[in-house]
Formats: C-alpha cells, sequence, structure tokens
C-alpha cells in the first residue's frame, strides 16, 4: 500500500531526526578554540604556511643538466 | 471451463464486534475467522501506533526540525573569527607553479597523491588514467578506461593500486606493476556496483576496503579481494557528489556531500548518518575534513565555501565574497589547518585563511574551470587539475 509505505518513510525521517537532536553538542566558543589551537600548535609543520627553502624544496624549479 | 473464484457472502455475527453484518472470511495464524469488514480496517491500522497518521509524523517531523535548528543556535555565541581576532595576520603568500603536467587529451577531472608525496594519480574525460611522478614530471603508468568521464580516481595507501571509476557505474582497482610487458588492464578488478555513475571512491586506511560514493544517491563500503558489498550509506536525496573519509586518529566516520545540499556525517560500521548539515544553497561539489577532524569544509556551486564544525554541529564560517560569482569546484586544507585551498570555475584558486574568514591569495595559471585539487601528503604543495587537460604543482 503506498500510504504505509510512505507511513514507514516518515517514520525514518522522525527517527533520524529524533537521533539527530538528542547529540550531544558543544558551544561555537569551545569548538572555535579548539579549532584555533589546533591550527597554531601545527602551523611550525606546514611548509605552505612558513614556505620552504629553495634547497629543500623538492619541487625547486629543475636546472637543466648540460654536458660541458 | 471458466475458472471463477465467487466470493460466497455469508451473513452472519462477527467475531469480534458481535454485530450482524456481511462478513469477510479470513485467516489469522491459521485460525479461521469472520470478521466484519469494520473490524478488519480497524485491525490493520493497529499495525501503528496510536495517533501515527502520515500527518502527524509530518508535522512531527517539521517540530522535530524546527528543535534542532534551536537546539543548533542556542549554542552559537560568537563567530570564529571573532576568536581569532587575536591571532596574527598572515603575511602575503606567494605560491607558484612548480610543475605543469601536461599529457591528459582531455579535461582532467580529479587527481590523488600517493603517500609517497611524490606520486599522484590523475583521471580525465578521454577515459585515461595516469600515475605521475610530480617531481619529474614523468609518467610512470597509463590505463585506457572503458569507459569515458572517469570522475573518481584514487591511490591505494601502499602505493601499489590505483581505483578508480565514471560512468562505467563500478569502481576498479588496478594494480600498479612495473613489469614492462604487463598489460595493466589485464589485471583490473571491479570492485563496486551501482546503478548510476561512480562520483567518488577512495580507500579507507587499509588497501583493502573501498568507499564509494554513486550518482544513484547512496554511498558504499566495499572489500576489495571479494568484491562484497560491505555497508551501504542511504539518506541523500540526490546524486552524492563527495566524500572525504575521517584522519584516522578520530575514528570511523566520514563524511559526504551530494546535490540535495546536504553534507552528511556516516558512521562507517553501522550505515547511520549520524549528522547532516543543509545550509548550501546549491550542489555540494567538494567535502574536506579539517586536518584534526574535528571539522569538515565542503564546496558548492553557490560560490561559497562554509566549514562545519562537528562537535558544535553548525556551520561557523562561510568563505565568500561579492566578486566570487561561480561555483567552487574543490577544496582542500593545509596541513595545520589553517589554509583552505579552494578551485573555482572561474579559472582560480583562491586560498582562504581558515580562522579569520578573509582570502588570502587569488592564483591564476589555468586557462578553464580547476576540476580538482589536493594537498600533497607532506603539505609542501598542492596540486590542481583542469579541465585545460594540465595539472599544476
Amino acid at each position: 500500500m503506498s500510504a504505509s509505505s510512505a507511513v514507514n518513510a516518515m517514520k525514518k525521517v522522525v527517527q533520524q531526526l529524533r537521533f539527530e537532536a538528542s547529540i550531544n553538542r558543544v558551544k561555537v566558543s569551545q569548538a572555535a578554540a579548539e579549532l584555533q589551537q589546533f591550527c597554531l600548535q601545527n602551523a611550525h609543520h606546514d611548509p605552505l604556511l612558513t614556505g620552504v627553502s629553495s634547497s629543500t624544496n623538492p619541487f625547486r624549479p629543475q636546472k637543466v643538466c648540460s654536458f660541458l | 471451463m471458466c475458472d471463477q473464484t465467487f466470493l460466497a457472502i455469508s451473513f452472519g455475527p462477527c467475531d469480534k464486534c458481535v454485530k450482524t453484518k456481511p462478513l469477510m472470511n479470513i485467516y489469522i495464524k491459521t485460525d479461521q475467522f469472520n470478521y466484519c469488514s469494520l473490524c478488519v480496517e480497524m485491525m490493520a491500522n493497529e499495525g501503528l501506533r496510536d495517533n501515527e497518521t502520515l500527518s502527524s509524523l509530518k508535522n512531527e517531523s517539521e517540530t522535530l526540525k524546527c528543535k534542532l535548528e534551536e537546539e543548533r543556535a542556542k549554542l552559537h555565541d560568537v563567530e570564529l573569527h571573532q576568536v581569532a581576532d587575536r591571532v596574527d595576520a598572515l603575511g602575503q603568500f606567494v605560491m607558484k607553479t612548480r610543475r605543469t603536467l601536461k599529457g591528459h587529451g582531455n579535461k582532467v577531472l580529479c587527481m590523488d597523491w600517493c603517500k609517497d608525496k611524490r606520486r599522484l594519480v590523475s583521471s580525465s574525460q578521454d577515459g585515461k588514467v595516469i600515475v605521475w611522478d610530480a617531481f619529474t614530471t614523468n609518467k610512470e603508468h597509463a590505463v585506457t578506461m572503458p569507459c569515458t568521464w572517469v570522475m573518481a580516481c584514487a591511490y591505494a595507501p601502499s602505493g601499489c593500486a590505483i581505483a578508480c571509476g565514471g560512468l562505467d557505474n563500478k569502481c576498479s582497482v588496478y594494480p600498479l606493476t612495473f613489469d614492462k610487458n604487463e598489460n595493466m588492464a589485464a589485471k583490473k578488478k571491479s570492485v563496486a556496483m551501482h546503478t548510476n555513475y561512480l562520483s567518488a571512491c577512495s580507500f579507507t586506511n587499509s588497501d583493502m576496503q573501498i568507499l564509494t560514493a554513486s550518482g544513484d544517491g547512496t554511498c558504499a563500503l566495499w572489500d576489495v579481494e571479494s568484491g562484497q558489498l560491505l555497508q551501504s550509506f542511504h539518506g541523500h536525496a540526490a546524486d552524492v557528489l563527495c566524500l572525504d573519509l575521517a584522519p584516522s586518529e578520530t575514528g570511523n566516520t566520514f563524511v559526504s556531500g551530494g546535490c540535495d545540499k546536504k553534507a552528511m556525517v556516516w558512521d562507517l560500521r553501522s550505515g547511520q548518518c549520524i549528522q547532516s548539515f543543509e545550509t548550501h544553497d546549491s550542489d555540494i561539489n567538494s567535502v574536506r575534513y579539517y586536518p584534526s577532524g574535528d571539522a569538515f569544509a565542503s564546496a558548492s556551486d553557490d560560490a561559497t565555501c562554509r566549514l562545519y564544525d562537528l562537535r558544535a554541529d553548525r556551520e561557523v564560517a562561510i568563505y565568500s565574497k561579492e566578486s566570487i560569482i561561480f561555483g567552487a569546484s574543490s577544496v582542500d586544507f593545509s596541513l595545520s589547518g589553517r589554509l583552505l585551498f579552494t578551485g573555482y570555475n572561474d579559472y582560480t584558486i583562491n586560498v582562504w585563511d581558515v580562522l579569520k574568514g578573509t582570502r588570502v591569495s587569488i592564483l591564476f595559471g589555468h586557462e578553464n574551470r580547476v576540476s580538482t585539487l589536493r594537498v600533497s601528503p607532506d603539505g609542501t604543495a598542492f596540486c590542481s587539475g583542469s579541465w585545460d587537460h594540465t595539472l599544476r604543482v
């Protein structure tokens, strides 16, 4: 019966919404502070942020070798 | 002889309500009963709990949605960029294209880095999947898929295999071999079977499992050896366009984004949707987890990228500008999570400061829309693939 399948579909939606409404949430201020802390802690390890010197950069422009 | 059954209507007292009515002769668990039609109707509706008609369920879902919004709004005490006010602003960035990988005959649709930080695999519209060495720009392997529009490709964590798929509705795994005599196509293993195009695929932490997302609206987890479906994830109302696995320290979840404007976070083992976010105005083209695993960013055709925090269960930042009107096709974080690289359909790449929400830099160079973008595993570079047939590192 299409009516009962529609009812079943709605039941699933309602169950899912109930589940989502019940999860634990933290305040944005705390979550944001933690994101910020992660960024700052790892900033040293981030080559794109701090830049790499030409000698260590694996992607430095290739030098052309020529026969002397 | 005509074979007709006649319903002989018997008239008499109903077994349930004891009224004298036309009776229906029905069997319930091998017992035969005579019930009037009214009683039969009522018993059929007992399958639903009290008051659970379609309209009451609809009302309940509406109220729950409102309640969800309220709960989320309650915790919205401050914006991310306000918290980040005290952080130093980033200096000017100069990022140059160091390598241009040419060789694809048509639009580059997807790419992935190998864990060894130098190899990458890319796939294109002409059906070719090529493995490159990014340092030397040499092509190491090339496979021709039997279908065009190879929209998804992934490198195995061990570096020994690649997976790709597209309009053929399945994901194929090719083991990489350096033996020149071996035909790579011969060793192909078909792993996933969907009913619509494959839009994204990714290996989980091991070579043995693949997660796929498809235009049929579902995601699925497969075992590579046996090709068996381990778990499927239903919930999207339209095509699923992208997925990303949580960084390994934080557990078994992944996020997927689709044409229904929703980004959903799933549990790999149970198949259940844990959280869903619906604030974009258009299709979500790409999702990527923040390096810590507590947040993810999404890029959408509505020309914005948004950062969603998983613990606060809401969107915490929007990266957009009035001048950007073209959709964003791909997004990735730098290693520390401070920079967000986004590729757009107006041929540019924008670099955003994640915390402050401001644009740090624009990169030009591609001659057609940027379709895919990934930061290398060690964070020293990022690669962008474009419809102009090239990849830039």
